[in-house]
């Protein structure tokens, strides 16, 4: 097998692990339709700037909670900002664990706001990894001369 | 592709295409700014964005009653849709489709206004108030080629 087939099997492989897995949903494929010759970095720049967005909300969060009198009305809001933005990406289990924070919120629940902003944390974590990686393993298959398989909706 | 529905007219001398419908997008996360930019330049469209709703008021010229009065800026007659994102701080979607609505120029331009949330007072309220669509976010290809085929002429 030659590095393309064997590259673009990995690629493939990896991708289809992130939707099987429910760490990424159809949104993000509609995001990598919209990439093409006139546009080849889309992806990459929107999650770049999903990751910079997310962890100035994570830290707004972080520093909000960790007050005296804790505002639960601007946790929730950062929590609905990050929400709203791990949907455009396609990150559901952030999108997810984001519903479940902001009912903590709601309640003003100091535990169950620490625990999820932990929850988050790690889901957030998981995908920027997830994503980094698949990134990589397009350059890897852009390198050897191959070319990025056309997303299929699901 | 498909361009957005805009006529060309038939008695044009030049080669010049249509012009491209002109798009303002408004929406206070830097994230789905990027996508609503990219989703409408996919559809042919050229696209403004901002950040909140006074820069979009600022854009189209709609802040000072004289500057109104005295059309010194054209921005707002150069745009063909505007879409907002409903839940932005300062000033919401709904404040500014009010704003726009109430305006002698811009009133007739057709506002789309979008959430990631589906209550039905919220709709009901933009819709009352002279919405053209109400749509849930996030929006997904085939939601902005039914705005921009159907919206624009």
């Amino acid at each position: 097998m030659d590095a393309v087939t064997r590259l673009h099997r990995q690629l493939v492989d990896y991708s289809n692990s992130l939707f099987q897995e429910g760490i990424l949903d159809n949104q993000f494929g509609h995001l990598q339709q919209l990439q093409d010759e006139s546009n080849p970095d889309f992806v990459a720049e929107v999650v770049n700037l999903y990751f910079k967005d997310s962890e100035r909300l994570l830290n707004e969060i972080t520093v909000a909670l960790d007050q005296q009198n804790v505002d639960f009305t601007k946790v929730g809001g950062h929590v609905h900002q990050l929400k709203g933005s791990s949907s455009s990406i396609g990150a559901q289990r952030v999108n997810n664990v984001c519903t479940a924070f902001r009912s903590f919120c709601e309640e003003k629940n100091i535990e169950g706001c620490q625990q999820y902003l932990q929850h988050l944390k790690q889901e957030y974590y998981l995908v920027k990894n997830k994503l980094q990686t698949l990134f990589q393993l397009q350059q890897q298959l852009l390198s050897a001369g191959g070319s990025i398989p056309a997303y299929e909706m699901r | 592709m498909d361009a957005c529905g805009v006529a060309s007219s038939s008695s044009s001398s030049s080669s010049s295409n249509p012009k491209p419908p002109h798009v303002l997008a408004v929406d206070d996360s830097i994230v789905d700014r990027k996508i609503v930019e990219n989703l409408l330049k996919n559809s042919a469209c050229k696209v403004t964005t901002a950040e909140n709703g006074m820069r979009a008021l600022e854009f189209l010229g709609l802040v000072d009653e004289q500057e109104q009065q005295n059309n010194l800026n054209s921005n707002g007659t150069k745009v063909n849709l505007v879409i907002t994102d409903y839940c932005m701080p300062g000033m919401t979607g709904y404040e500014l489709l009010k704003k726009i609505k109430e305006s002698s120029v811009m009133k007739e331009v057709p506002v789309v206004v979008v959430s990631s949330e589906n209550i039905p007072t919220r709709i009901n309220e933009c819709l009352e108030e002279g919405a053209q669509m109400f749509m849930l976010k996030p929006l997904k290809p085939s939601d902005v080629k039914k705005l921009t085929g159907h919206l624009i002429n």
